[in-house]
Order: structure tokens, then C-alpha cells, then sequence
């Protein structure tokens, strides 16, 4: 393939060592050093981290939070425009604003549907494993590309405006890839298996109900801890889905699979582990409560895994 | 009785959530908890450093959503990007922050029932466009805002796209879940078409979209109350009654 998602890797790398570089430069910032050692070591995991021995990389990740845990990462000073002088551009521009915003999600779209198969000189134009990443990125260059000529600016304020929001976003960015990470580490200790092991062993699995109800209420527990409902079906599935529900109360492995993984979803909106759905987005929002997404969604989750044992309890038994 | 499973493991769970509870720093608690589980699973000190470099370089994927449409975004802010989706909304005369996040909501979840799961997303949509509009309806209607109500708004135009994209995107065949359910099915003895598993999602995904709609429709009756009583006057004299003549 001619577009891989190393690509997208050694362009995130550059937009942080950039980053890295104008906190540096910033004199009046109030954390300069440890900032921009922070987004330093992380320009070099995405630009040449899987040429480094992985031990490296683990003891980068360590200092990284190290930084993060002592308050060394922080904001610099933005000059940002009044109040009037966003109005007037805002009525200058108007709808025309929209056009780069909307044309992000229509240029992945349009590379995830239409170009996965294109063939430039024999081989393909996009990485077929990672074709929606890969088509997001084509999206924001394009649209970078547009924002720049309708507002006149050049790629160089872009990318102040980039360090702009990663500022405000601080240590969040890296989050969700060290909660991944930790996944990996627990799946790699048998934290799985432990876990599977205690519920099925300790509750009473005679009546089909409550055999349900573990069902259902195991995998969002075990994506609240994991944050990740991906990592959760293996294990709930494995431990008491496939040997009770379907093995000994015969039910539809179809309806366990669905409403099982849909439950998972349930644990995935009431957990800080799932950073990237739940704290980035309230560190993007600038809300002051880390954990105000998730307490939104903490109602709308509870009720959907009661309504899940009932519908896998009535659809799963047919 | 069973076979041996070693739990000490579980240690690492119990680290991790004491370190959330104790609102410590999250990177340092997750780093503790990974360093923690390694020991106790047996790793030494080189492997547990390889574990964490390794799963570190593997999940490089996950921030490249975020960090790729910062650029685009910023720049469009500077130009009043956010201003002009709050003009844009408050020329809808009709328009609340629970009826906007209703639409929004059916909008997201069928397009991602359909594959389409890039057309939201918190850094490109919800932060520039849906966040200020679900603000600027409320303001059309009730004045200037606390702030309390504005972070309450955006923290449900956040979770409104995680609902719709989450039970939705369960839905299309093709979605990574899927091959992933029906992978694990078929090594564990049983095979199960895809398009079942999808179908069998269906109901769960109604039965999200009634709930989530219905919490919208009580936010736009607490904002109602909270807000009503000095601005109510306002929306009459914009909306005139057209009962003169006959």
C-alpha cells in the first residue's frame, strides 16, 4: 500500500515535536522544561518508537507519567482574539466556516467507502487494515488545507492552534493509549482468567435467571475495569456464556453475542477507564468535573443493562 | 476441584480503582497498576519494562483520532467557528439544546448502523459544532447562561454521541465487534452467522435511543424550570400569535 498508518504515526510525531519545540521556545511559559520534555518523549514514541528496544519505550512511558503525576505538564499563554473580533469573523465567514469542519468526517467517509480498493500502479492506494484512520488523516490534511486558504492563515498557525488545544487537553492525549496499554499488561498476567475464575466459581449459576443477570452485569463490570467491552466478551463469554448459557440452558449464541457486547457498551459509558470516550472529551469540552460525561451517562447505562437481562432472558429462550 | 488459577493478579485491579477513588493522577495510578500486575503475575524488571514498552508502542493507534483534527479545529475557532454554530442554531426558532441532541442522536446512530461511524466524534463535531449549539439554543431562549448549565449541556452533547455511536455501530455486519464475536464463537465450537448477531442487536439499540431520548426531553424540562422564570417573557414576543382577523 502507498498510504500505511506509519504515515499517520510519523505526522502525529512531527505535529508533537513541534509542539515539543514551541513550548520550549516559550518563554513565558510557566512549566517550560518538563512540558516540553513531556511532549518530547512522546513526538519520538510515534517517530522511531518501534525502532527502539521496547524496554526504552516502556521506561519513556514511565517518565511520562512520572511528569504527568508531579504536575509538570502544563498550558503556555495563548493570545487569543476578543469577543468582537471572533463575532465579526464569524458573520464574515458564516456558513463558509462549516466547509472544513464538515469536510474531516466527509473525506473519511468518502476514503473508507469508496477508495478502499483503489489501485495506484499495482498495489493499494490505503492500508486495508486501518482504512478509516488513514482516510481521517487524508481528511485533515485536506481540510487543513481548506481552513488555511479560507481564512488566509498558514499551515504555521495551525499548528499553534494545534499546541493550543493540546495544551488545554494536557496529559488526557496520552491516557487513553496508557489505559490500552494497560490492557495489554492485564490480559498478558491472566487478570482475565482471575476474574472469570471468582464469578463463575462463587455464584450460583442453577437458576437461568440469575445465570442471565451474570451474564449481562459481568461484562459491564468487566468493562468498567478493563475499559474496554472488546476485552471483557472473551473472558464473560468464555467463563460462563458459552459453557452455561448456550451449553447448559441451550439458548441462541446469536442473541448472547449481540446484547452481551451491547452490555458491555452499558460498562464502557460509566468508566474513567475509558479515557478516550469519557475523560478526553471533558478535558476537550474544558469541564472542570473530569467525571461529568460519565455522570450523564450513568442513568442512561443503568437502565439499558436491566432492559439487556430482560431482553436476553426472553429473546436468548425462544 | 478446578484447575489452579493464579489470583494474585487481582491485585492490579484493586490498585487501579483505590488509585481512582483517591482521585491520585490517573497516568500514575494506571503506570502503578501496570508495574504492580506485571510483578505480581511473576515478570521481573526487564519484562515488566518490555510489557509496558511493547503495549505502549501497539496502541499507538488510539490518540491519532484526537490529535490529527486539532490543527483544522483550532484554526476554524480562531475564525469564530464556535460563534457562528451558536448564531447558526439561534436562528431556529423552534430549536431546544434536548430537541437538537434528539436529532443529533438519531442522526448518529443510524449513520454508524450504516458503517458511517466517522461522521461524529468528540475533537471534529462535538467540541466545534454540537456543544456550542446545543448552548446557543438555550441561550436564544433563556439569556445568558451560569456556567454550571453550560458544562451541564456539554457533558450531554458528549455523551449523546458516545450513546449513538456505541448502539449503533453494533448494528453494521462489517464492524470490527462483530468479526471479533463471531471469531471467538467459531473457535469455541460454535458458528454463528453475522448478520444474526447484527439483527439481534436491534432491540437493545431501540430500546438506547428511547432512553437516552427521553432523558433529553427531561433535560429540556429542567431547563425550563431552572431557567423559565425570568426569560420566559422572550419567546412570546418572537413568537407572536396569528389569531388576529377573521
Amino acid at each position: 500500500m502507498i498510504l500505511s498508518i506509519q504515515h499517520l504515526y510519523l505526522l502525529v510525531g512531527f505535529i508533537l515535536a513541534v509542539t515539543a519545540v514551541m513550548t520550549l521556545a516559550d518563554r513565558q511559559h510557566p512549566k517550560r522544561y518538563t512540558s516540553a520534555l513531556f511532549w518530547g518523549i512522546y513526538a519520538l514514541v510515534f517517530l522511531i518508537g518501534d525502532k527502539l528496544p521496547p524496554a526504552l519505550v516502556g521506561a519513556g512511558a514511565i517518565g511520562m507519567a512520572v511528569i504527568a503525576g508531579l504536575r509538570g505538564v502544563g498550558a503556555g499563554k495563548h493570545r487569543e482574539p476578543t469577543p468582537e473580533q471572533y463575532q465579526a469573523s464569524a458573520t464574515r465567514l458564516g456558513n463558509k466556516l462549516f466547509i472544513p469542519a464538515l469536510a474531516i468526517p466527509l473525506v473519511t467517509v468518502i476514503g473508507t467507502v469508496g477508495m478502499s480498493h483503489i489501485k495506484l500502479g499495482g498495489t493499494l492506494l490505503l492500508d486495508p487494515k486501518n482504512t478509516t484512520l488513514v482516510s481521517l488523516g487524508i481528511g485533515c490534511v485536506v481540510a487543513l488545507a481548506l481552513a488555511c486558504w479560507l481564512t488566509r492563515e498558514t499551515p504555521v498557525q495551525g499548528m499553534r492552534e494545534s499546541r493550543r488545544l493540546t495544551d488545554a487537553l494536557g496529559w488526557a492525549v496520552v491516557l487513553p493509549q496508557m489505559l490500552g496499554m494497560l490492557g495489554l499488561v492485564f490480559s498478558d498476567a491472566g487478570v482475565g482468567k482471575a476474574v472469570a475464575h471468582i464469578t463463575t466459581s462463587y455464584i450460583n449459576m442453577d437458576i437461568r435467571f440469575v445465570a442471565v443477570a451474570v451474564y449481562v452485569l459481568g461484562m459491564a463490570l468487566f468493562t468498567i475495569i478493563m475499559g474496554n467491552g472488546f476485552a471483557a466478551f472473551p473472558v464473560m463469554t468464555g467463563g460462563v456464556g458459552v459453557p452455561v448459557l448456550v451449553g447448559v440452558y441451550h439458548g441462541d449464541p446469536a442473541v448472547m453475542a449481540a446484547i452481551g457486547m451491547f452490555s458491555g457498551y452499558c460498562g464502557t459509558l460509566m468508566t474513567p477507564m475509558a479515557a478516550n470516550f469519557n475523560i478526553v472529551p471533558a478535558a476537550l469540552l474544558e469541564l472542570p468535573d473530569k467525571n461529568a460525561v460519565i455522570k450523564v451517562q450513568i442513568p442512561t447505562a443503568a437502565a439499558l443493562l436491566v432492559v439487556n437481562i430482560f431482553l436476553l432472558y426472553f429473546l436468548m429462550f425462544r | 476441584m478446578t484447575p489452579e488459577v493464579p489470583l494474585w493478579p487481582l491485585i492490579g485491579v484493586a490498585v487501579i480503582i483505590a488509585g481512582f477513588i483517591l482521585r491520585f493522577n490517573p497516568m500514575l495510578v494506571v503506570i502503578v497498576t501496570a508495574i504492580v500486575t506485571a510483578f505480581a503475575a511473576g515478570f521481573g524488571p526487564m519484562a515488566i519494562l518490555t510489557a509496558i514498552g511493547t503495549g505502549f508502542i501497539k496502541t499507538r493507534n488510539l490518540p491519532l483520532i484526537i490529535l490529527l483534527p486539532l490543527a483544522v479545529i483550532g484554526l476554524l475557532e480562531r475564525h469564530g467557528l464556535r460563534q457562528h454554530a451558536q448564531n447558526w442554531i439561534s436562528r431556529i426558532k423552534s430549536a431546544t439544546a434536548g430537541r437538537l441532541l434528539i436529532v443529533y442522536l438519531a442522526a448518529r446512530e443510524l449513520t454508524a448502523a450504516m458503517g458511517l461511524t466517522s461522521l461524529g466524534g468528540h475533537p471534529q463535531m462535538v467540541r466545534p459544532l454540537l456543544a456550542p449549539m446545543a448552548e446557543g439554543a438555550t441561550e436564544t431562549r433563556y439569556g445568558k447562561l451560569p456556567d454550571r448549565i453550560r458544562h451541564k449541556l456539554r457533558a450531554y452533547a458528549a455523551a449523546t454521541d458516545n450513546v449513538g455511536l456505541f448502539f449503533g455501530e453494533d448494528i453494521f455486519v462489517a464492524f470490527g465487534a462483530i468479526v471479533l464475536m463471531t471469531t471467538f464463537l467459531h473457535e469455541a465450537g460454535i458458528d454463528v452467522e453475522p448478520l444474526h448477531i447484527a439483527m439481534w442487536g436491534i432491540p437493545t439499540a431501540i430500546a438506547a435511543f428511547i432512553i437516552h431520548a427521553w432523558r433529553l426531553r427531561r433535560l429540556d424540562q429542567a431547563l425550563a424550570r431552572e431557567l423559565g422564570g425570568a426569560a420566559e417573557a422572550n419567546v412570546p414576543a418572537t413568537a407572536v400569535p396569528a389569531k388576529e382577523g377573521r
